[in-house]
């Protein structure tokens, strides 16, 4: 009944904000470029569909690409850093500065360096940067968190560096990269809107083109079902990577 | 007999922390078992990371003749990886050392039989009690065939039936092979009934304050705590401990 109730909650309470939401709106007669009920905004999610899943693939696309590519970049310099302790004081501070830096801010410095004839580029080195840190921080925190019991034997066996990175401080890491990833995935896709955004309109036509076009054109409700779907792609993302990183813990656990 | 591991008037200083140990000397012949015993903060565990080889003294001399592999650890928390199963767990240092992994991966489970586990090879570390995790790092410890086996309070964790049940296990394996033990322990028993020598250590900076020699040859029978040497032993351990915590350093 409790389990019930705690899965209904969220529902019911999202149903009370709906109704008033449209009960305002009509009662008011609050004018729809401004604010159009939530009954005008499924209209239009209805209606868009095919064009919201295909906007919404390309951003998705785009979110998982960049996580893959901020991925295998940020374990290889984090793995790099874990053999040369001088490296890693060196490449910290560079990998503070990029985490600080507004992606907004170097979206257009960006967009040039990757030719304004190839704004796609633009928008997938844009959520790479971003997703990067997180993975990378999660991968350097990792290596460094092995049972110091298990480094002393390590130390005891005179194992190699690079065995003491593959058959230690790697697998040692797994937990940390596993929630790295989490955040990473998160950031990949607020990534790859904002460099949507800063690409405008010559760019990937993902959700975040969808947004801009609706709202030139004051299509407030189009405007509001891109951001619904927005909103339902980062949910079931989130629950997608939550359950990986439940059974990666898992199965690392061994229980 | 020449020892095969040797500490001279060994004395270590941390910063910050001034002298954890000596002037202590102390050495180890082939194939003998020594308890380490001692209050708390005497440098024990010290002593045992100088006697592996993991640190270095800050003054005296430290004498190994032990090669790579031959020296093995067992903490007192069994210091598994988690993400490995106990068959893997027991071949890690062989295939450190260079072994190829099928041959490491059979040489850990002729180790896991020995003491004991032959039904969980494949168990994970989570999925054994405390006792059988204590096996499985005694089994890595002797899977490399060491000539030297340190142990820091391997038993401190378990309960009085198990700890008694792996001190008779540890004799077993022990008479298999006659390794060189050191173990640290904090239990006068524990000492009196597995060692032959006792060496008791005063408060920090510990210094020897006594040796006890233990009578009866090893591995001892389980009778052996009922016997009227057994607790002479035990009572000179304690006496001695006793002297050595009042010296004031």
């Amino acid at each position: 009944m409790r389990q019930i109730l705690n899965t209904l909650a969220p529902l019911l309470l999202l149903g009370f904000l709906l109704s008033i939401w449209e009960i305002t709106c009509r009662a008011l007669g609050v004018p729809a470029y401004f604010l159009p009920p939530p009954s005008a905004v499924a209209l239009a999610v209805a209606q868009d569909a095919p064009s919201l899943i295909t906007a919404a693939w390309n951003t998705l696309s785009v979110a998982l690409l960049a996580l893959l590519l901020a991925s295998l970049c940020a374990q290889a310099v984090a793995i790099v850093i874990a053999l040369s302790p001088l490296l890693e004081r060196a490449v910290r501070p560079l990998a503070s500065v990029l985490q600080v830096t507004p992606v907004v801010a170097i979206a257009p410095l960006v967009l040039i360096w990757a030719g304004i004839d190839h704004p796609e580029r633009a928008v997938i080195s844009l959520a790479v940067l971003v997703a990067f840190f997180p993975i990378f921080s999660g991968a350097v925190t990792g290596l460094h968190a092995a049972d110091p019991d298990l480094e002393r034997l390590f130390d005891l066996y005179q194992a190699s560096r690079i065995q003491r990175v593959l058959r230690l401080q790697l697998p040692s890491a797994v937990p940390f990269l596993l929630e790295g990833h989490k955040v990473g995935a998160g950031l990949a896709i607020i990534g790859a809107v904002v460099a949507e955004f800063a690409a405008g309109s010559g760019g990937i036509r993902g959700l975040a083109w969808r947004i801009l076009d609706a709202g030139n054109k004051l299509q407030t409700a189009r405007m509001l079902a891109a951001l619904v779907v927005l909103g339902v792609m980062g949910v079931v993302l989130h629950a997608i990577l939550n359950r990986i990183e439940q059974f990666g813990l898992r199965w690392w656990r061994g229980r | 007999m020449a020892s095969i591991v040797a500490l001279e008037q060994v004395e270590v200083d941390y910063p910050g922390r001034g002298r954890a140990l000596g002037p202590f000397s102390f050495s180890v012949a082939p194939g003998e078992i020594v308890a380490l015993v001692g209050p708390s903060g005497s440098g024990k565990s010290t002593a045992l990371r100088l006697l592996a080889g993991l640190e270095a003294p800050t003054r005296g001399s430290l004498e190994r003749d032990l090669g790579r592999g031959e020296t093995s650890v067992v903490f007192q928390a069994p210091t598994l990886a988690p993400w490995l199963s106990a068959q893997a767990n027991v071949a890690l240092p062989l295939e450190l050392s260079g072994m190829p992994k099928a041959e490491a991966l059979a040489q850990a489970g002729a180790a896991l039989d020995r003491v004991g586990l032959s039904n969980a090879w494949a168990a994970r570390p989570a999925q054994l009690s405390g006792g059988m995790a204590m096996r499985v790092s005694l089994a890595r410890a002797l899977a490399t065939g060491p000539k030297l086996l340190l142990l820091d309070e391997p038993f401190a964790a378990l309960d009085e039936i198990t700890r008694r049940t792996l001190a008779d296990d540890v004799l077993t394996l022990w008479s298999q092979s006659r390794p060189a033990i050191v173990f640290v322990t904090h239990s006068v028993e524990e000492a009196a009934y597995m060692a032959a020598r006792v060496v008791v250590l005063t408060k920090g900076p510990g210094r020897v304050a006594g040796e006890i020699e233990i009578p009866g040859d090893l591995p001892r029978p389980k009778a052996f705590r009922a016997t009227a040497g057994f607790r002479q032993a035990a009572e000179d351990i304690s006496s001695c401990l006793a002297q050595g915590s009042e010296v004031v350093s």
